[in-house]
């Protein structure tokens, strides 16, 4: 019979970032990849935050070896962490702002990869205002350069979500059996799709998004998160609290009223937040609208992890960088060899 | 005299599927049946093991010729179409220049004449520019040869244009084409918005773009009276719309692109640009829905074919030019959809000789007396379809890699 229909595609779409035997030879999404691949990641972060904590912070493991921050969307703060992590690292590091050209993108993409891949680059941090951008990259453009997602549109944030499981794994003690509520706007932000494969591989009870219809994107449950409306409730027994940045945008295309709305129905005070557990810890990816989805006192106060997010995020990034580079480097000789 | 002896021959047109001789005299079909005696036959032909159908009709595919020959030519496009199994193919309008006046109209025309391999029927814009606001020479057009009037996918967003589009169009019989699609509900989407546009991220095209614009094609065209022909449905919805508004009376058409029959969302998983479709795949209802629809007579089937060079499609998801190559081994394509027995045979050819040509209102069969435009199929042959082996400049083709049964033999256009 013929064998027509999906016979690549529905192949588990976190295969292209593992080599041959199940390591990471890219960072591309959490999702499809194993609760001891996660852990791995994990364990080598927290390894390498006692290094930060040493005069000397640089550790060899990427001597020698060039990566590129290809940032198709400006952040500082990202850029930032990825050029420190690799800095620690003993890496040479290039960083690329790249504006999107208004004309045959797709083409220019792949030029300046090309171009960048013939000076022996050997790791590319990339950020993308489309989904499945680094995908493209790491399966068609340049497999053999290990592509490290910074964000991809509306689709992934890996490292971000790592941290964050860090962030938890190190202030309650584990993520297993804990209830997790990620709270605003689910629909454009790839930190919480992340978020949500992260916790769910891991062993968090429940995963709970609360926010209006307008912004929770249809079938969220399909990836293994509870949805709620009413904030109080969503945030019922919770261990951790996530905060997301509210974008202007979002009142321009009409998904919400006004910002004093939504800081009404979502924003975190401490009046909603003495919905959680007494012990829950709050956290926010950064940068903060005070005001718009978290109020100062909040932010600041004694449940708030969110500086603590930010010191683990360049731990996190060493350890991506360093399996991936290891990984591509198994890949690339195993494959010279056959 | 050509003769094909021991052919099976099926044209739903005339509910007829038995194995005969056929006889074909100028291109024209002369007989079938015993030849009886006294006729010269230059060329006879074993058909044994063979089927005879009516050439394919195509409702709608992108010819990209004028404007966008690096995606592909009249001549290679019809090659391709020709070797799927087409003889009548509807160009859309959304050519460079668009296909909006009468010199393009007969452009493609004189085009065609030299180097196409299927007879053309080009589709003609229904506005200016396809843009929606100002109406086209709709009579004009007509008679420099365009069969309909079609917007391609172009969105007509004014409510008043489209009622008065269909007035004009109703007051000289002129057929119009028109694809359901709500420009500020599918704005920004690429995909199907479901769980799969969910995992990957990517803004998503809800049903509902497609059937809140429907209902309002559906109670303009009751109160015009226009003969009109819905392009390109992809939702289970639109089905039932369109049987509602049938059921009241209204004379109303509509094609499904083969993609949709084929494939669900699901094939989008792992962001291949390849299945980056307008009308977008919809869900296993949906196809399920469509299917059934085909099935029960209540639609054709189109091409959708859209050929484009290799860089369009090798891009983020997003940013991928939409649209499949298809005229290439259509019909063995189509024909894994009765292999799997989701569709009959019956309903497959009926969908692809029988519908289309009542919307355009030819004379299409293989009776006595009729033009012969036909196509010789092998059922069994197997083949695994290399890049190589396609006509079509387009290589975003989703047979590439696969085998399938049954071959084009040979397809017969008739010169008349």
């Amino acid at each position: 019979m013929t064998s027509l229909i999906h016979h690549e595609t529905l192949r588990d779409p976190s295969r292209v970032q593992l080599t041959d035997d199940g390591r990471l030879k890219h960072f591309l999404t959490t999702e499809g990849l194993s609760a001891e691949l996660l852990t791995e990641i994990l364990d080598t972060a927290d390894s390498f935050i006692s290094t930060q904590e040493r005069a000397v912070k640089k550790v060899p493991l990427l001597r020698g070896k060039t990566v590129v921050n290809l940032f198709f969307e400006n952040s500082t703060r990202t850029r930032s962490t990825f050029e420190l992590a690799a800095k620690r690292l003993s890496a040479d590091i290039l960083n690329l702002d790249i504006a999107r050209s208004a004309t045959s993108k797709g083409e220019t993409l792949m030029d300046t990869l090309w171009n960048l891949e013939a000076m022996y680059s050997d790791m590319f941090v990339v950020r993308h205002a489309d989904s499945g951008a680094a995908h493209f990259i790491a399966e068609q453009v340049t497999p053999n350069v290990a592509i490290i997602n910074a964000g991809d549109g509306r689709h992934a944030h890996p490292t971000q979500a790592m941290l964050d499981m860090l962030t938890i794994r190190r202030h309650k003690e584990g993520i297993a059996g804990k209830v997790v509520a990620i709270v605003g706007d689910i629909l454009h932000s790839r930190v919480a799709r992340s978020q949500i494969y992260a916790l769910r591989t891991l062993g968090a009870a429940e995963v709970r998004v609360i926010g209006p219809g307008t912004l929770l994107p249809k079938d969220i449950e399909a990836l293994g998160a509870k949805p709620f409306y009413d904030m109080k409730q969503g945030l019922a027994d919770c261990d951790v609290v996530i905060m997301l940045r509210l974008q202007k945008e979002r009142m321009q295309n009409a998904l919400l009223p006004s910002e004093g709305e939504f800081f009404k129905l979502y924003g975190l005070t401490e009046a909603k937040l003495a919905c959680a557990r007494p012990d829950a810890i709050v956290m926010h990816p950064g940068p903060i609208n005070r005001g718009v989805e978290i109020e100062s006192a909040v932010a600041d106060g004694p449940q708030s992890v969110i500086l603590n997010q930010v010191s683990y995020g360049i731990a996190v990034r060493m350890a991506v960088m360093a399996m991936a580079m290891s990984g591509q480097q198994s890949q690339n000789s195993s494959e010279e060899m056959a | 005299m050509l003769q094909i002896r021991n052919v099976r021959l099926i044209d739903p047109a005339q509910h007829r599927d038995d194995i005969t001789d056929i006889l074909v005299d100028n291109g024209r079909i002369h007989s079938t049946g015993d030849a009886g005696s006294g006729l010269v036959i230059s060329e006879s032909r074993d058909g044994n093991g063979l089927w005879l159908l009516p050439g394919l009709i195509d409702l709608g595919g992108h010819l990209p010729e004028p404007g966008y020959t690096q995606k592909g030519t009249i001549e290679s496009e019809t090659r391709a179409a020709r070797s799927g199994g087409f003889t009548h193919i509807c160009s859309l309008p959304d050519t460079s220049p668009v296909a909006d006046t009468s010199a393009v109209i007969k452009l493609i025309l004189e085009k065609a004449a030299s180097a196409a391999q299927v007879h053309v029927l080009p589709l003609a814009a229904l506005t200016q520019g396809l843009a929606g606001e100002q109406l086209a020479s709709m009579v004009t057009l007509s008679e420099a040869g365009a069969v309909a009037m079609s917007n391609a996918r172009h969105i007509i967003r004014d409510s008043y244009v489209l009622r008065r589009l269909m007035e004009y169009a109703a007051t000289y019989d002129i057929p119009v084409f028109l694809s359901a699609n709500d420009a500020a509900l599918a704005a920004g989407g690429c995909m199907h918005e479901g769980p799969v546009s969910t995992r990957l991220g990517l803004p998503g095209i809800p049903a509902t773009a497609e059937t809140v614009s429907l209902a309002k094609i559906l109670l303009l065209a009751e109160q015009t009276g226009a003969r009109l022909h819905i392009s390109q449905v992809s939702c289970g919805r639109s089905v039932l719309m369109l049987r509602q508004a049938r059921e009241q009376g209204l004379n109303i058409t509509a094609d499904t692109p083969l993609a949709n029959l084929l494939y669900t969302h699901d094939a989008i998983l792992g962001y291949r640009s390849l299945y980056n479709v307008q009308p977008p795949l919809r869900t296993e209802e949906d196809r399920q829905a469509l299917l059934a629809a085909v099935e029960s007579g209540e639609l054709a089937i189109s091409s959708n074919h859209r050929p484009h060079e290799i860089a369009a499609k090798k891009a983020p998801f997003a940013e991928a030019r939409p649209g499949m190559s298809q005229y290439d081994c259509f019909l063995p394509l189509a024909m894994t959809l009765v292999h799997r027995g989701e569709l009959s045979l019956n309903a497959l050819i009926r969908a692809l000789t029988v519908l289309p040509a009542s919307v355009l209102r030819l004379q299409h069969g293989l009776s006595s007396g009729q033009a012969f435009n036909a196509c010789l199929f092998n059922p069994e042959t197997e083949q695994t379809i290399s890049a190589s082996d396609l006509y079509s400049q387009g290589h975003n083709h989703p047979a590439i890699g696969a085998s399938l049964r049954g071959r084009v033999e040979e397809v017969f256009v008739s010169q008349v």
